[in-house]
């Protein structure tokens, strides 16, 4: 059974121009131990998607308007407040993109720690700090017993994403979502941060939920891919699937426009023309159909449903899935 | 192919050049506790004509070098020859002169657009400055020139940075770049703030201005993948010092220096079966740091194949093949 269910998952924003549908309608499982990358453009929704999982959404403006988030067997949606505590940072822990700012300033290394264990365990206070140490050597940060005792302004970038990844596995859980969490590292730091994540979420068996935008890291990182655009997902599948042979316009699209160090020089970049959509004003056609190369009359007419295509496991919402396959080839 | 001579007299050359901020204490009385040395003694050629490539982690001194150029600082030692003219200690009215010919492009473009100003005032300000076109009607159609070389409609004129996306804003900051008809551009992580599809519309653009107006680029970048792209020679900084020198071709087929291998090798490529196959030791411990330096090599703490010497002796770039410099060493 997968450990995690999305079901048609919907997350809107009121404001001043009109209703942002940010999610729209996702659904998607994660199996107990894989990575599953979550990739997207700004304002794909795919950050506003994970936040919802566990109900982090500012209301107002933001409003989970439907879907179900089964948990281990629990609607998450369904839990009340306190219940939701216990499963943020217990049973789901949490990296978020910027260490300084996720981190509290005030108080020390040790104390964001060992808060976790007391809140969620009720261990004392022995009990807690014997893991605080234990926790430090685990995600490879030396000399524990002074580190617990300094604050996050006293700590490199690198070394505060490793303190968030600490306070993430503290109470054992079995899933973590990281939200673009090497985004704001250097490319050194950001390799060392992402081997540290993916030896002890397979070391522990968690699972790893990680949203990105960086297709490299997507590629060596992620065991299944969803790929986002205006909300929806537009394509999943294993990464192999969704690297080799796309299924989808948009994939297929993004992963012609970078350059890559392991091919070629190109004389030109083939970028994706146009800009990425206004979600106020989306009508009911495919959201992508201005920037497709392969858009024909029905694309304006209704949005295409996440469909199986290609390899085991793969969808694709496009209606044009079945003619994709040559013209990948091709290119 | 890009109309570079090699053996032409190079259209900027930075010789020696330091940058150190000094690090004070006390509002009456200032005392002095020491200095960060974000550049410490670069030495550097761009030709007319190319694109020349600045790479670097945070803090390696790639911006400071930048804005030394655009003379934004003022250079605590060293000399940055432009076209002949040494440019660190132009003062006032010379560096009015010289901001016509070097401009530059910025990072973000949300922060480096007046809200307050419509795209045509933020296009017209350079010439107003620099008394160009006095003539309105002829200024504003200079503007409508500008938006749709830069892939605007000229329309964008009347709107606000607000209303425009990040891309279409970073079009905006590339025109006004060019309004006083530049030759050189320092692009500051030009293209960094944008999505993956928008990049490579903006990298595109710039190569075609490149060719199209003969600019000269110095583009300062951390993305490796952009940059061996866009550029035809790469400079690696770490720590303030400039660790290799060379092509692009060079520098990514055949690098020579510890620390751009354990860049390059960092740098995970879009493709699950090469990434598969694919091991590597991440370069471990973080960049020292620049108020505090390490003596001899700054790179020795992390470098796997530093000896004794490393630790004593900084190492002068040397020429180990054709136009291909290296400050280290242990290489080749």
């Amino acid at each position: 059974m997968a450990l995690l269910e999305v079901r048609n998952l919907c997350t809107e924003f009121r404001t001043g121009v009109g209703i942002v549908p940010a999610v729209d309608g996702i659904s998607y499982t994660v199996e107990p131990g894989e990575t599953v990358a979550i990739v997207g453009e700004s304002g794909s929704g795919k950050s506003v998607g994970a936040l919802s999982l566990l109900r982090l959404i500012p209301d107002p403006p933001g409003r989970i308007t439907a879907g179900e988030v089964i948990f281990a067997g629990r609607d998450l949606l369904r839990l009340s407040e306190a219940e939701m505590r216990e499963v943020r940072g217990g049973e789901i822990g949490m990296v978020f993109q910027e260490p300084m700012t996720s981190l509290n300033p005030v108080l020390t290394i040790g104390r964001q720690i060992t808060e976790t264990l007391e809140q969620h365990r009720g261990a004392d206070r022995a009990e807690c700090e014997r893991r605080a140490h234990e926790l430090l050597g685990l995600v490879g940060i030396a000399d524990a017993a002074r580190r617990l005792k300094q604050y996050p302004h006293q700590l490199s970038g690198g070394m505060r994403q490793r303190i968030m990844i600490a306070i993430a596995l503290a109470c054992e859980p079995k899933m973590i979502i990281a939200d673009e969490p090497t985004t704001a590292l250097d490319v050194t730091i950001q390799a060392q941060i992402l081997e540290l994540m993916q030896r002890l979420t397979r070391q522990l068996g968690v699972a790893l939920i990680v949203i990105t935008h960086n297709l490299g890291v997507v590629a060596r990182y992620a065991d299944r891919v969803n790929v986002m655009y205006a909300g929806r997902i537009v394509e999943s599948g294993s990464a192999a699937a969704i690297y080799h042979n796309p299924r989808h316009p948009y994939t297929m699209a993004l992963l012609r426009s970078v350059p890559r160090l392991d091919r070629p020089r190109q004389a030109r970049l083939d970028p994706i023309e146009g800009q990425p959509p206004d979600l106020t004003r989306l009508d009911q056609g495919c959201a992508f159909r201005p920037r497709c190369r392969f858009a024909v009359e029905a694309c304006a007419a209704a949005r295409p449903p996440l469909l199986p295509i290609g390899a085991p496991g793969q969808h694709s919402a496009c209606f044009r899935a079945a003619d994709l396959a040559a013209a990948g080839r091709a290119a | 192919m890009n109309g570079q001579d090699p053996a032409a007299p190079p259209l900027l050359e930075v010789r020696g050049l330091k940058m150190h901020f000094p690090i004070t204490e006390g509002v009456v009385v200032r005392r002095h506790l020491g200095e960060v040395k974000a550049v410490d003694g670069v030495d550097l050629q761009i030709r007319r004509g190319e694109t020349m490539g600045l790479v670097g982690e945070s803090g390696c001194g790639k911006t400071t070098m930048g804005r030394c150029i655009l003379r934004l600082e003022r250079p605590t030692a060293g000399e940055i020859l432009y076209d002949g003219v040494n440019i660190a200690t132009l003062d006032r009215k010379g560096l009015l002169a010289l901001r016509r010919r070097i401009q530059v492009i910025f990072q973000d473009p949300y922060s480096s657009l007046n809200p307050r100003m419509k795209v045509g005032a933020i296009l017209s300000e350079p010439m107003k400055v620099h008394g160009i076109h006095p003539d309105r009607e002829r200024r504003n159609q200079r503007v409508r020139e500008l938006l749709s070389l830069c892939g605007l409609n000229p329309n964008f004129a009347d709107r606000y940075p607000h209303e425009m996306s990040g891309g279409q804003r970073q079009r905006v900051g590339i025109a006004r770049a060019l309004a006083l008809d530049p030759e050189f551009i320092v692009c500051d992580e030009a293209v960094s703030a944008l999505d993956v599809s928008i990049q490579a519309q903006i990298i595109n653009l710039l190569e075609d201005l490149r060719e199209k107006l003969s600019l000269t680029y110095l583009f300062i970048a951390h993305d490796l993948s952009v940059v061996r792209h866009l550029c035809q020679r790469v400079a690696v900084m770490y720590l303030g010092r400039v660790v290799e020198l060379a092509s692009c071709d060079e520098v990514f087929e055949r690098p020579q220096h510890p620390y751009t291998k354990a860049l390059l090798a960092a740098v995970p490529v879009p493709d699950p079966a090469v990434e598969a196959e694919r091991t590597f030791q991440p370069l471990a411990g973080e960049v020292p740091s620049p108020i505090n330096p390490p003596p001899g090599c700054g790179f020795h703490p992390r470098c796997p194949i530093a000896v004794e010497t490393c630790r004593r002796i900084r190492p002068e770039p040397r020429e180990l093949r054709p136009d291909h410099w290296v400050a280290c060493s242990e290489a080749g």
